[in-house]
C-alpha cells in the first residue's frame, strides 16, 4: 500500500511538473511574479545565510586548530580543510537543508493556502494554468539566485575564519591566509554551484508540489509545509551522494 | 443560455448527480437550491469544468465543455466569471489589483485603461472607498462584492455565485442578491447562483433548479414555488416556522380567492 502510495506521488508531481513548464499565457506577468519571488526567496534569505555562513566558518576553523595540534601537521592545513568544507559541502548540500526548511516550508504553506480558500480554483476558472502561474516563477527565480547564495556563503564562510585568525591568538592570518590559497581546486567552486542549481529546483518543486495538491483546511496545510521540508531534505541527501559520485 | 443533458458525476463510487438535466437561461438568474450536501456545488463545478462528469453533455450557447481540450477551455472561460463561497480573492494583492488581474492577465489594454475599468467595477459594487485595502482589512460582504467586481471585470457572458450570501446579515444578503440581478440583467449574463437561503429565492428567483439528493426533483419560478406538489421541495421551503405561517397565509387567500369567485 505504502509503495504504491508513493509511486502514485511520483506519477502526480510529474504530471504537475508538465503542466508548470508550459510557456506562460503572459510574459509580462510572469517577469512580475519572478521578480517578486526573487525578492522573497532569494534577497531575504540573504540575512540568513550570511550569518550561518560566518559563525560555521569560524567554527570550522576553530575545530580544525584543534584537531591539528600536532606540530608535525603544517598549520597552513588549518585553512586549506576549512575552505575545502565549505567549497565542497557546507556552502551547497548543507546550506540547501537549512534553506529547505525556510523556503520550502513558506512556498507549501502559501500555495497550499491558496488551494484551500479556492483562489486556485478562481484562477483556473478565469482560464489561467494555475500551476504554470505560480510555480514556474518560483523555481526559475530560486534556481537563478541560488549559485549567488552559494558563492556569498563561500565568501562569507571564509571571512568567518579569518576573524578568528585575527581576533584570537590560535592561528596567525599569515597562516590562514596561506592555507586558503593552498592546493586551491577551482573545479569545486563549479561542482557545489551544479550541486546546489538542482537542490534548489529540488525544494521549490517539491514543496509547491505538496502546498498545490492540498485537500481539506488549515490542518493540512501545516502538515503539507512539514511534508514538503521533510522530502525536500531527503532528496537533497540522496541527490547530493548521487551527485558527488558522479561530479567528483 | 446553458444546457446540461443527463450529467452523472460519482466519487470513487459515491454516485453525487444522478442524472440531471435543465437549462439555465440568458438574462435571467438562474438559481439551484437544495439541502446541505445534495449536490448544488458539485452541480456548478461541473457545469465550469472543475469536476469533469462520467457522462452526459454540458452545451454553452451549443458549445460542449465535455469534448473540449484544455486550450478550449481556457478559451471558454475567459467568458465565465465566478464568485466562490469564501470569496476566494488573492491575499497577495489590493483589492483594486484583484480587479485588475483578468485585465492583466488576458487583455492589451494600457495601465490607465486597466485601472480605469477596474475603478468602473469596483463603483458599481459601491467599493471605491476601498481600493488600496488588503482583502484581510475588509469585511465578509464587502469581500464578496469585490468578488463579484472582479467576476464581471471581463464582460463575462456565464456568471456563477457558489453561495453569495453565507455567512451575512439578511440585508446585506439582499443587497448582494439585487447587485447580482441587476448586473444580470444589466449586461444580459447566463447567471447561475447557488443558494440554501429562501429569502434569495424569494427575491431573485426567476428560474429555480431544486436538486434533492443529487436528482433534479423541480423546476419552475418563484411564483410557482409555493404549490408545487413536490414533496421534497415542500419539505425544504417550510423547514422553518416562518414559511409555514406564510404557507398558511398563502393557502388562506388562495381559499377566498377561490370562494369569491365561485360566488
Ligand atoms: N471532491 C469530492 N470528493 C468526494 N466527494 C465529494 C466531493 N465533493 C463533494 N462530494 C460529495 O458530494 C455530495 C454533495 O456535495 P456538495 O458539496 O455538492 O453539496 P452542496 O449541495 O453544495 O451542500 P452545501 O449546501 O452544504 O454546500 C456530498 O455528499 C459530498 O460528500
Ligand atoms: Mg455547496
Amino acid at each position: 500500500m505504502f509503495a504504491i502510495k508513493e509511486i502514485e506521488k511520483v506519477g502526480a508531481y510529474t504530471q504537475l511538473m508538465y503542466r508548470v513548464f508550459a510557456k506562460p499565457d503572459k510574459w509580462s506577468m510572469f517577469f512580475r511574479q519572478y521578480k517578486e519571488e526573487l525578492k522573497k526567496q532569494g534577497i531575504d534569505s540573504l540575512a540568513i545565510v550570511v550569518i550561518i555562513s560566518i559563525f560555521i566558518g569560524a567554527v570550522i576553523t576553530i575545530q580544525m586548530i584543534k584537531n591539528m595540534e600536532n606540530p608535525l601537521l603544517p598549520s597552513t592545513l588549518i585553512g586549506l580543510a576549512t575552505r575545502d568544507i565549505l567549497l565542497l559541502e557546507f556552502s551547497s548540500a548543507i546550506l540547501c537543508l537549512i534553506l529547505a526548511g525556510k523556503v520550502g516550508s513558506n512556498i507549501a504553506s502559501e500555495i497550499g493556502t491558496m488551494r484551500i480558500t479556492e483562489q486556485i480554483d478562481a484562477l483556473d476558472i478565469m482560464g489561467v494554468n494555475s500551476s504554470n502561474f505560480l510555480i514556474l516563477p518560483k523555481i526559475i527565480a530560486f534556481v537563478t539566485i541560488m549559485p549567488f547564495l552559494v558563492l556569498t556563503s563561500m565568501f562569507v564562510g571564509i571571512i568567518g575564519g579569518y576573524g578568528v585568525a585575527i581576533f584570537t591568538d590560535m592561528i596567525t592570518v599569515k597562516s590562514y591566509e596561506a592555507g586558503i590559497q593552498f592546493a586551491f581546486t577551482p573545479y569545486y567552486i563549479t561542482y557545489s554551484i551544479i550541486k546546489s542549481v538542482i537542490f534548489a529546483y529540488i525544494i521549490t518543486s517539491v514543496s509547491s508540489f505538496y502546498g498545490y495538491t492540498v485537500k481539506g483546511g488549515a490542518l493540512e496545510v501545516g502538515k503539507a509545509s512539514t511534508d514538503a521540508v521533510v522530502n525536500s531534505s531527503v532528496l537533497i541527501l540522496l541527490f547530493d551522494i548521487m551527485l558527488t559520485k558522479l561530479l567528483l | 443560455m446553458i444546457e446540461v443533458k443527463h450529467a452523472i458525476k460519482s466519487f470513487d463510487g459515491n454516485t453525487v448527480l444522478k442524472d440531471v438535466s435543465t437549462i439555465f437561461e440568458t438574462g435571467k438568474t438562474n438559481l439551484i437550491i437544495g439541502q446541505s450536501g445534495s449536490g448544488k456545488t458539485v452541480l456548478m463545478k461541473s457545469v465550469v469544468g472543475i469536476h469533469r462528469i462520467d457522462s452526459g453533455e454540458i452545451l454553452y450557447d451549443g458549445r460542449n465543455i465535455t469534448s473540449m481540450k484544455r486550450k478550449e477551455l481556457n478559451a471558454l472561460r475567459r467568458e465565465i466569471g465566478m464568485l466562490f463561497q469564501g470569496s476566494a480573492l488573492f491575499d497577495s494583492m489590493s483589492v483594486l489589483e484583484n480587479v485588475k488581474f483578468p485585465l492583466d492577465m488576458f487583455t492589451e489594454m494600457t495601465e490607465e485603461e486597466k485601472i480605469e475599468r477596474a475603478k468602473f467595477c469596483l463603483q458599481r459594487v459601491e467599493l471605491s472607498h476601498a481600493l488600496d485595502l488588503s482583502p484581510a482589512e475588509i469585511s465578509g460582504g464587502m469581500q464578496k462584492r469585490a468578488a463579484i467586481a472582479r467576476a464581471i471585470v471581463l464582460n463575462p457572458k456565464y456568471l456563477f455565485c457558489d453561495e453569495p450570501n453565507s455567512g451575512l446579515d439578511p440585508k446585506t444578503s439582499l443587497l448582494i442578491d439585487q447587485l447580482i440581478q441587476d448586473i444580470t440583467h444589466e449586461f444580459n449574463i447566463t447567471t447561475i447562483v447557488n443558494t440554501h437561503d429562501m429569502n434569495s429565492v424569494m427575491e431573485i428567483g426567476e428560474n429555480i433548479v431544486f436538486i434533492s439528493k443529487g436528482e433534479k426533483a423541480w423546476q419552475g419560478t418563484k411564483d410557482e414555488i409555493f404549490d408545487t406538489g413536490c414533496e421534497p421541495l415542500e419539505d425544504f421551503i417550510f423547514a422553518s416556522n416562518l414559511y409555514k405561517e406564510i404557507k398558511k397565509a398563502h393557502k388562506f387567500f388562495q381559499d377566498k380567492e377561490s370562494s369569491t369567485k365561485q360566488k
